[in-house]
């Protein structure tokens, strides 16, 4: 059990609405290792707002669990100023895209050496060198210039480079990626990936892909959930998922194009309403 | 160049590759807009001469009066030069303009000039304080408002900036006169200062703060700071009002922001994530809005210099329109027009040092 990272029992997250709560994510239960998990599904099926809620940055929503256990804390029970220690400290988030990520009118370095600054006492000098080496870990050349550039000076795939040692420079236990390539050229994409494997792989970061790219996540990470609708409808390794039982995820493998695959049309979702339906799936 | 723009758009792969930083200060949009200056002032000196031509009150008339003869008459308006063509005019004021030469006030038998150097210091220290005043509250007002937003502190912020716009600045003026000089003494009445200082301060800056200063004489200063603070604070309450709302809407836009989700990742409370980062992104906006509060404060708030007996330059502006004194008129229509120019190439010259994108 030391090696569990996080173990999620039943979470919910709902919104106040007009006449009652609307429920974004509904008994989703999982528990994660040293160890590198998907959550994909369409828009809208909740996982981004899973993984924002397991840092609780959802000011205006109603997170409930009947477990939320980080390393050893309680994390739904924690006061807000014993969260601020956690985020960014022992649990981080690489955003979407650093176009909007990152602040437009600080210099990069400067925000990169602030996440180390915020929980490390330490002068701006040795924060500097922290955040420079942290740039080259992220294979950055030229470290020293790229730290004083300002976001627009950079490309998307340096942006997001710079995003990943934001958020690893402190040595987290866990990181939430959401969508971390999805606003990158294809080109780029692959590279930001290994960079993002290696550095979760030696340090022994426990890592969540948030993705729509079934492919990707398939490739990348050692098991998959399958969110449809705000809940976790499947659990599979990465590497079975050709096994996959629930309708949805096979009707989303029917959907990928293959190379060398035939030229027909490719099958389309045909979703039901009874995949709605309450569903738990432990994994 | 063409290489950097190239990476930034990322058609290049990243590796490595790091734009060429352009630190070098870039010179051309500055001799732009000295360029664009230049055309506005002499769009503004043209406006300022036809005015002065197109007005309806006669030049002539208000200097020979009534009962004058028809040689006096005919011979004044020689002497203004008035039986020239248009454009030999207009170059004529162009030239006084440029050399200084403001013309005569019919009312005070003064240069222009002169009595202008005497209104205006008592409205630039006005209007100084009261946007000081405006802006401190309006913005930290505005940010509160934001991060509250749809809770009681929104809501308290909401209605007091409301009153501070609806409520009419003579009667909000005489209110205060009111309650703060009568009832509680707390503040000097009307005036800039109690009478019987009046003429102990030689006039050097024309600005009161300042002469007394420099005159060594502190009871002059707090008698002075004593009769400014009540209307400063009443002008810059009326003008934060919209400094307010226009915080409260900027900061709204900049909280909903992805890279506040960033800050918020990285560990730093709400606090530090306004400050130090959603606030320094609407620095550019807030110098807009200060900048034309400031300016329309500066044209001179002709109420509340009433209801004060303010020397300003807005009572003078309001009584010289009133009596057709144009060669007044003029030159402040004239002063009115550079103090906007100037506002706006100093806000424009703040964004270059806020915003790294504008560089």
């Amino acid at each position: 059990m030391s090696d569990t990272i996080l173990d999620v029992k039943k979470l919910c997250v709902s919104y106040r609405g007009e006449g009652g709560y609307n429920h974004a994510v509904r008994n989703v239960s999982f528990t994660l290792g040293r160890e590198k998990l998907g959550i994909v599904g369409e828009s809208g099926s909740g996982k981004s707002t899973v993984g924002r809620a397991l840092l609780r940055l959802l000011p205006t929503a109603e997170i409930t669990a009947e477990k939320l256990r980080f390393e050893e804390l309680d994390v739904l029970a924690l006061r807000e100023k014993e969260m601020l220690k956690v985020r960014g400290r022992r649990m981080s988030m690489i955003l979407q895209d650093p176009k909007f990520s990152l602040n437009p009118i600080r210099r990069v370095g400067e925000q990169v050496a602030e996440a180390y600054l915020t929980h490390f006492k330490c002068s701006k000098a040795e924060a500097r060198a922290k955040a420079i080496s942290m740039l080259e870990a992220v294979q950055i050349r030229d470290c020293e210039r790229v730290y004083d550039l300002y976001p627009h000076e950079v490309s998307g795939g340096m942006g997001q480079r710079i995003m990943i040692a934001m958020m690893l420079l402190t040595d987290p236990d866990l990181v939430i990626a959401d969508e971390p390539t999805s606003a990158l050229d294809v080109t780029v994409r692959l590279q930001v990936l290994n960079i993002l494997d290696k550095l979760v792989s030696e340090r022994g970061i426990g890592l969540i892909m948030i993705s729509h790219d079934l492919n990707l996540v398939r490739n990348f990470c050692d098991r998959v959930l399958i969110m449809y609708a705000g809940q976790v409808v499947e659990s599979l390794k990465a590497s079975e998922l050709h096994l996959a039982q629930h309708p949805y995820t096979q009707g989303l493998l029917a959907a990928q194009p293959r190379i060398g695959g035939g030229r027909g049309r490719l099958s389309v979702l045909n979703r039901r309403p009874e995949w709605k339906e309450p569903i738990e799936v432990q994994a | 160049m063409r290489r950097s723009k190239i990476a930034r758009w990322g058609l290049l792969p990243a590796a490595g590759e790091v734009p060429a930083p352009r630190r070098k200060l870039n010179l051309r949009p500055i001799g732009a807009q000295l360029f664009t200056v230049a055309v506005t002032l002499f769009g503004l000196l043209v406006l300022t001469f036809v005015i002065g031509r197109m007005m309806p009150a006669d030049p002539v008339r208000a200097i020979v009066g009534e009962d004058a003869t028809r040689e006096t008459y005919e011979m004044v308006f020689r002497q203004l030069g008035l039986d020239r063509p248009i454009w030999e005019q207009f170059f004529i004021y162009l030239r006084d303009v440029l050399t200084g030469n403001f013309g005569v006030s019919i009312r005070t038998g003064q240069p222009v000039i002169q009595d202008i150097l005497h209104v205006l210091p008592a409205t630039i220290e006005l209007a100084t304080f009261a946007i000081l005043i405006g802006a401190t509250l309006g913005v930290t007002l505005g940010v509160v408002a934001a991060v509250n937003k749809d809770r009681w502190p929104d809501h308290l912020v909401r209605v007091f900036s409301l009153m501070g716009h609806s409520m009419p600045i003579f009667w909000t003026g005489m209110i205060g006169l009111l309650l703060f000089y009568a009832y509680f003494g707390w503040v000097g009445g009307s005036g800039r200062m109690e009478s019987f200082y009046i003429g102990l301060v030689d006039d050097v800056t024309g600005f009161l703060l300042i002469d007394s200063i420099i005159a060594g004489d502190w009871d002059v200063f707090w008698s002075a700071l004593n009769h400014l603070i009540l209307p400063a604070s009443i002008l810059g309450y009326s003008s934060s009002a919209y400094i307010t709302r226009m915080t409260r809407s900027f900061m709204l836009d900049q909280i909903n922001q992805e890279y506040i989700t960033t800050a918020r990742v990285k560990g730093l409370s709400s606090r530090q994530t306004i400050w130090r980062h959603a606030f320094l992104n609407i620095r550019v906006q807030l110098v807009t809005i200060v900048a034309l509060a400031y300016g329309s404060l500066l044209e001179g708030a002709v109420l509340i210099e009433t209801v004060f007996a303010w020397p300003g330059f807005g009572q003078y502006l309001t009584s010289n329109l009133l009596i057709g004194d144009m060669n007044a008129v003029m030159t402040c229509v004239l002063i009115v027009g550079v103090i906007f120019i100037a506002l706006n190439l100093i806000s424009d010259m703040l964004y270059r040092i806020f915003d790294p994108r504008t560089r």
